[in-house]
């Protein structure tokens, strides 16, 4: 049980370290990264613009969630 | 990005990290024992330079686009997370990283403590709580310091700059022995948020494929047009009024 509890606080201090309050935005992030991938290598156009697009949405909605929870 | 901005860069976001370990350091060792508390700050140490010494040469093996995709994605992460919190803090939605009172909590807690000798350490819990600060704060430093050094091809720039804030900052702590409540943590938290985002995106869509105007360059607009963002989304957010919130008292590494 002593072992399970350790590994459990391990998990727990890297999803804290990594992932952080909110999923959402590593998994947006993620995502991101993913399409800039595929565009890139799938099509001739440039992505670069893509990643920026992304934080121009989820920054925002992210802050959004909190400033709502607190009303 | 040149050598100067990469010092920056890694400066900047070292200082954070060293005020808030120095900041447990005092508390534990001003209140229980010095001894106790100097040895787990340099076992805390002796395990970063372990990881360090482990992970720095592994790192140099990954192909370059491959460690982009990667670093740029997590610092990202990283980065959207230290700019939400700026942004929440700045805007009055959530308390200010006030050092003064978490070093009044730790005071008050390390006080309560009861003391527990073992092996060559007189005060467990002093050694403890030092060496916990240490290696929490310190594993974000030698992570900023690997990514953006091996990224840069510059590991030893970057952790001269680590090395030059854990120094300015031990430096100014044995000055005042105290909390270094006057350094402007929140601003540089969002300045540090600013530029892990910046750097997040340059490199994350470089290492998926992508290819920015200008190359490096770019990031002359990018660095700037992430700070004028976050400071319109403070405004649109920005409480009427004076925050009335209590002060964040949890520091953990990953608690921009």
């Amino acid at each position: 049980m002593k072992v399970l509890g350790w590994f459990k606080s391990f998990g727990v201090f890297w999803y804290d370290f990594i992932i952080g309050d909110d999923w959402r935005v590593a998994v947006g992030v993620v995502l991101g990264l993913a399409g800039t991938y595929w565009l890139t290598h799938s099509t001739s156009g440039a992505f670069w613009w893509l990643l920026p697009a992304l934080v121009v949405v989820l920054l925002p909605v992210s802050i959004y969630r909190v400033t709502r929870r607190g009303r | 990005m040149s050598g100067s901005a990469l010092f920056l860069a890694v400066l900047l976001a070292c200082l954070v990290e060293a005020v808030e370990a120095l900041t447990i350091i005092l508390a534990v060792g001003t209140t229980r024992d010095w001894r106790s508390t100097v040895i787990g700050m340099f076992a805390g140490l002796a395990l970063l330079a372990a990881v360090v010494a482990v992970l720095g040469p592994a790192v140099r093996l990954i192909p370059l686009s491959d460690l982009r995709l990667f670093v740029g994605g997590l610092l990202l992460i990283f980065g959207l997370q230290w700019l939400r919190k700026a942004v929440l803090r700045a805007s009055g939605h959530k308390a200010m990283h006030d050092e003064e009172q978490i070093f009044r909590t730790s005071v008050e807690a390390a006080r309560q403590a009861s003391a527990e000798a073992r092996a060559f350490v007189p005060d467990w819990y002093s050694f403890t709580l030092s060496f916990k600060g240490v290696v929490l704060e310190g594993l974000e430093v030698v992570f900023i310091v690997l990514t953006f050094g091996s990224n840069q091809g510059n590991i030893p720039l970057a952790a001269l700059a680590a090395l030059v804030a854990v120094l300015l900052v031990v430096a100014a702590g044995v000055v005042v022995r105290a909390p270094l409540a006057r350094v402007p943590e929140n601003t540089l938290k969002f300045v540090v948020g600013v530029m892990l985002t910046s750097f997040g995106m340059f490199w994350g869509s470089e290492g998926a494929g992508a290819r920015w105007p200008h190359s490096d360059a770019s990031l002359l607009a990018i660095v700037p047009a992430v700070a004028v963002f976050a400071a319109v989304l403070v405004v649109v957010f920005g409480r009427n009024g004076a925050p009335d919130l209590p002060t964040a008292s949890r520091t953990s590494a990953g608690a921009a």
